[in-house]
């Protein structure tokens, strides 16, 4: 997408525009031949408005004012509505996509680029997204959408185009596919279906979180609102939501980063611990994966034996008296390498070497070999390749059989459909009850994310077998 | 009222230097970058303004040499931090401590020769007008040319697609460079206007403010500049009244011995601008107004090309 | 043909210890062209400042006083650059430690004791603790700049020294010398090789170099410092708190630089006048740098740095180069430095492809 964008310059072969051959040397370019791009991570600048980020990306953009003037009509015309002089920061998600679509509509787009653009929609918010596309092409421009979610892909697209470590693999008509067979085509090998967790009986709980509030960290952040949930000894609780929405607040109460009062608010069975350092909560058996592998969970300029001391030195005994015993870091992560296959040249390889997902093998390996009692993990499969989730799921599950209790907070619908038993939606700092999975659908749970708690979804939906993709 | 002109002149002189280097970093620092060697740049332009303008005896010429060679020193600055992507406090300091040594160097043989200073302007009927007159109408042309850069500025930074521009790749470089936009020529475009800006500020003090040649003359003012900039919150219209608010400091300084009668040792009276800044930085970082101020968000942050 | 920055995938180990060499070559050519450029024999110029100083024994025992102060300072300023905590006032708190020192020295001036030295070591170390302090609280309490705070502090510093020494300190004996008395035996320290200037301070040096390089490399303690200053956020994960490591690293360096200063004031000085040292607080940062932010690389920088002092004195005396040849000098190397630094991180390819660079975030 980017050498088609103009971003990267390819080393051998030809892309082909209107018959001609063209090579687009830059953006600036690129939108010179009508082409347009909403990438995965918005380029949009916080502080700025969102008529400024719209100019930005326009290569002649029109005096301010009728600029203004022109982003009111288009957004509204496409079911996309602006407020031009809204500063971005204080825009939710799918309203920054919506900047960002507006941005390459006001350039007249003959190609649409779209990489990944649902990861951070509500199922209704999808819906609009795909009205939006639909009227697109219906007027003639071509759209280009990349995405992992073949449900989306069956629904959207006329035809469809598979890549797999670099290279086309295939394509097909999606309409004559399964869901399935195309995974089975992306992946390449017989695809597993993880069955799902069957329901449990009720368990002793393990962690009790009661009325938990927490103001907002700073002036983007999200204040927690009473949130309150169990999970019991051997339950995986699944927190679902749009990023933004307070996980991040939750995660940091949960995990001792962030201390809250009454100290009663967060108990490990009946001790309450919310008054209590990250220490002394990783004493207690509470162990955290945080949401970023690169820069929170790990420090990619460090060693994976030095990244043990991290959070393992007390509970494994890595330094005892304060000194370090490089030793026996060392040994623990090689014990994490092996046991969860991490691709890395041995302990002494730096974090920031490893791919994304042997990475987030060793942070989730690292937590999980101190045998906690309580695990909580955030986005577990961000960002993972198919194996590395397959292998994480199965370490979470294993974690669970074993009697621990997790609570595993994403944004993959997916995910969370597969692996827990109960799950809750988290949306502006509220949490809705936790229901059993199995008696929840995909319609209920996206009105829960827009915010309408406990509105029945308008037409019955049919509930797929989540195909287990990563 | 002749004291009261005396005073006014003391504040505007004082604060010039301030406002030139200032407006020059704050361009630098809204583009993401954060170049502490503004002392060293400031001591480069006072040596070479001071330099060629004995030499040739053409202050106008001296003038575009200072600002050449603070320009060139910020070139030096800018290969190591966004070519070689070296540390940029490291590389400010370093360039701070080159710029005292070499300008130290250049400058031993310039020691204890006075020229003649800046000529101020002399219009035909306003500068005769009383009080107001010398005041406003009779300063010499950097004072002016400090005034008109924060119009300037001001105008370039929210006006101008440039400055937009600008703005944009000091709040996400990353996303600046995806849209297509040339994330390092505007980097560099910017330390060169700084280090510009910082020259004709050293300039200032040595052919206007001093029209001397002293090792070290700017005796800190350049990390007062750079205290300006986040005092201003990054708006040129407030680093122009910090700028005179501190001139209005030294005049403590140079007067108040006078003044105040009491027999204070003069270094209290030195120390003074150096504990405003102080005073300054935590007030602004403190006060009920914190939440607004924001630094341009990419500032300090390395830019590397990713894929 | 083109030369392209590539990322290394993990950084170069043999690069680390390599471009301070590479660094130091390069300002050695530069100083040749610019004795040239200065009309001096570049040779014999080169011969003055670097080899003549070490071709005695007296030699190197001055280069080990010139050296003392500087890995001191250097020693604690690298524990706080590793933490991203960045004091550039050591001068300031060097000062301000030897005012403290030289205190007790005049207030027990003329008596007898063990314990004076002593006790002006303490002093001399607590007041430069105090004074770090002051940036440390601002910092961790309103978030203000150390950088800005602690320079400030250091101007506000020298003007302290001078109003003492200008005013109720100055030697009543003295002609009016802007000086204290000079200091008596009790509060001077002792000399560790007859002959030489060589004096205690500079043993202290070395044994703190070590027990630093100890911290660092073995506690958790010193861990927490790293990782706080590469990954704030793995900081608070780990339970490490970024605001004890600032207090810390600051009142560490602080001490260390007023115990600097009380070493020179109470060794090659013997008391106190305005001009302590020649801007030691400022070459340490060189020093810590060159020294790679290594106890053992910062002695063996602090004596590369000594030896820029000492060889600057001597070819000023006997080759005629201006002192402030010095100080770039030292700029210069700190210069190169950085920009050598660039081949732990990334290797310089010649390519002939047109390929835009492909680099890795």
């Amino acid at each position: 997408m980017k050498s088609i964008y103009g971003l990267l310059q390819p080393d051998a072969g030809e892309i082909l525009w209107n018959g001609q051959p063209a090579r687009p040397a830059s953006p600036h370019e690129a939108r010179r031949l009508g082409i347009g791009m909403v990438f995965q991570h918005f380029s949009l600048f916080e502080a700025l408005t969102v008529a400024e980020n719209i100019a930005l990306g326009l290569d002649s953009p029109p005096d301010r004012r009728v600029l203004a003037k022109r982003i009111r009509e288009v957004s509204e015309a496409y079911g996309l509505p602006l407020d031009p002089h809204r500063e971005i920061h204080s825009l939710s998600v799918g309203e920054r996509q919506r900047v960002e679509i507006v941005r390459c509509l006001l350039q007249d787009p003959k190609l649409l680029i779209m990489d990944e653009p649902t990861s951070v929609l509500t199922p209704q918010e999808v819906e609009r997204l795909f009205e939006t596309l639909r009227r697109l092409a219906s007027e003639g421009c071509s759209i280009l959408y990349i995405s992992h979610k073949l449900h989306e892909i069956k629904a959207l697209c006329s035809r469809a185009t598979i890549m797999r470590g670099g290279k086309v693999v295939g394509s097909c008509d999606p309409a004559a596919e399964t869901a399935r067979s195309m995974a089975q085509m992306m992946i390449g090998a017989e695809l597993r279906t993880l069955s799902r967790r069957g329901a449990r009986g009720v368990s002793e709980p393990k962690l009790v979180v009661e009325n938990l509030s927490l103001p907002a960290d700073g002036p983007f952040g999200t204040a927690l609102k009473q949130i309150g949930f169990t999970v019991g000894a051997g339950e995986i609780l699944g927190i679902a939501g749009i990023a933004g929405n307070g996980q991040t607040e939750l995660s940091q109460a949960l995990s001792g980063e962030r201390r809250v009062r009454p100290a009663g608010a967060i108990r490990i069975g009946a001790k309450p611990i919310a008054h209590l350092s990250a220490e002394q909560r990783r004493l207690l058996g509470l162990c955290t994966v945080p949401e970023e592998r690169n820069g929170h969970a790990a420090v990619p300029e460090m060693s994976l034996a030095g990244n043990t001391l991290l959070s393992a030195r007390n509970r494994m005994k890595l330094a005892p008296g304060g000194l370090i015993r490089a030793g026996l870091a060392r040994g623990y992560a090689e014990q994490v390498i092996r046991d969860f296959g991490v691709k890395a040249r041995g302990p002494e390889a730096l974090a920031g070497s490893l791919s994304g997902g042997n990475l987030q093998k060793y942070v989730v390996g690292r937590e999980v070999l101190q045998t906690p009692e309580v695990f909580i993990v955030s986005q577990p499969t961000w960002g993972v390749d198919a194996g590395a989730a397959t292998a994480i799921h199965q370490a979470l599950m294993t974690l669970a059989q074993n009697g621990a209790a997790a609570v595993v907070i994403s944004q993959d619908l997916d995910e969370l459909l597969q692996i827990t038993d109960r799950l809750a939606v988290i949306n502006l700092g509220h949490l809705s009850e936790a229901r059993p999975t199995a008696e929840i659908s995909v319609a209920e749970i996206g009105l829960l994310m827009g915010g309408l708690h406990g509105t029945e979804p308008a037409a019955a939906e049919e509930k797929e077998h989540a195909v287990h993709v990563a | 009222m002749d004291m009261f002109v005396l005073i006014a002149a003391t504040v505007i002189t004082a604060a010039t230097p301030l406002l030139l280097a200032g407006l020059g970093e704050l361009v630098v620092e809204r583009s993401g970058v954060l170049n502490l060697g503004v002392e060293g740049m400031m001591l480069i332009g006072a040596v070479t303004g001071f330099a060629v303008t004995f030499t040739t005896g053409q202050p106008a010429l001296g003038i575009l040499a200072a600002a050449a060679a603070g320009a060139a020193m910020s070139l030096i600055f800018a290969v190591l931090t966004l070519t070689l992507m070296a540390n940029q406090v490291a590389t400010g300091l370093a360039l701070t401590i080159f710029g005292v040594g070499l300008s130290a160097l250049l400058g031993s043989g310039f020691v204890g020769h006075p020229i003649a200073p800046l000529p101020k302007l002399s219009l035909p009927v306003l500068t005769d007008l009383p009080v107001v007159g010398p005041l406003l109408f009779g300063q010499d042309a950097l004072v002016y040319l400090s005034v008109a850069m924060t119009f300037g500025v001001a105008w370039f930074l929210m006006r101008s697609r440039a400055g937009l521009v600008l703005r944009a790749v000091g709040e996400s470089a990353e996303s600046a460079h995806s849209i297509g936009h040339p994330v390092m020529l505007v980097r560099y475009l910017a330390c060169l206007f700084g280090g510009a800006m910082a020259g004709l500020a050293g300039a200032f003090l040595s052919l206007s403010y001093t029209p001397l040649w002293i090792e070290g003359m700017t005796a800190g003012r350049g990390w007062i500049a750079l205290a300006l900039v986040v005092f201003g919150s990054w708006r040129p219209w407030r680093v122009l009244l910090g700028a005179y608010l501190f001139g209005g400091v030294t005049i403590l300084q140079l007067h108040a011995q006078g003044i105040a009668g009491i027999d204070v040792p003069p270094q209290v009276f030195t120390m003074l601008p150096y504990l405003a800044t102080i005073a300054v930085l935590v007030i602004i970082a403190a006060g009920p107004w914190r939440g607004r101020l924001q630094a341009p968000a990419a500032l300090g942050k390395p830019f590397r090309p990713s894929i | 043909m083109s030369l392209r920055i590539e990322p290394r995938r993990e950084p170069s180990r043999a690069m680390v210890w390599l471009t301070p060499l590479i660094a130091i070559a390069l300002t050695v050519a530069s100083g040749w062209l610019l004795f040239l450029a200065l009309g001096l024999d570049p040779a014999e110029t080169l011969y003055q400042f670097l080899i003549v100083p070490v071709e005695s024994f007296y030699g190197w025992t001055e280069l080990g006083v010139k050296a003392a102060p500087l890995i001191l300072i250097a020693t604690g300023l690298a524990i706080g650059f590793r933490a991203n905590v960045w004091n550039i006032g050591a001068e300031g708190q060097l000062i301000i430690g030897a005012v403290a020192a030289g205190a007790v020295a005049l207030a027990f001036w003329g008596e007898e004791g063990w314990w004076i030295l002593p006790a002006m070591c303490v002093a001399g170390a607590l007041g430069g603790m105090a004074y770090a302090a002051i940036p440390a609280f601002l910092k961790t309490r309103f978030d203000v700049s150390e950088i800005l705070t602690s320079l400030m502090l250091t101007y506000v510093a020298v003007q302290v020294l001078g109003l003492l020494v200008y005013g109720p300190w100055k030697d009543p004996d003295g002609y009016n010398f802007p000086q204290t008395r000079m200091f008596t035996d009790a509060a001077v320290l002792p000399i560790l090789v007859e002959g030489t200037r060589l004096h205690l301070g500079v043993l202290v040096a070395g044994v703190i170099a070590v027990g630093a390089w100890f911290l660092m490399g073995r506690t958790v303690f010193g861990f927490q410092i790293q990782v706080v200053g590469q990954a704030p956020a793995a900081a608070r994960f780990a339970g490490f708190s970024r605001k004890r490591v600032t207090w810390f690293s600051l009142l560490l360096s602080g001490a260390l630089a007023g115990l600097a200063g009380t070493f020179e004031a109470a060794g090659p000085i013997g008391q106190l006048i305005p001009q302590l040292t020649p801007g030691y607080g400022f070459t340490a940062i060189i020093v810590a740098f060159l020294g790679r932010l290594h106890p053992i690389g910062i002695v063996a920088a602090g004596l590369v740095m000594a030896l820029s002092y000492i060889g600057g004195e001597n070819a000023q005396v006997s080759a005629g180069l201006p002192t402030a040849a010095t100080g770039v000098f030292q700029g210069m190397l700190l210069f190169y430095l950085l920009a050598a630094d660039v081949l732990v991180r990334y290797r310089l390819r010649w390519t002939s492809a047109q390929a835009k660079p492909v680099t890795v975030s």
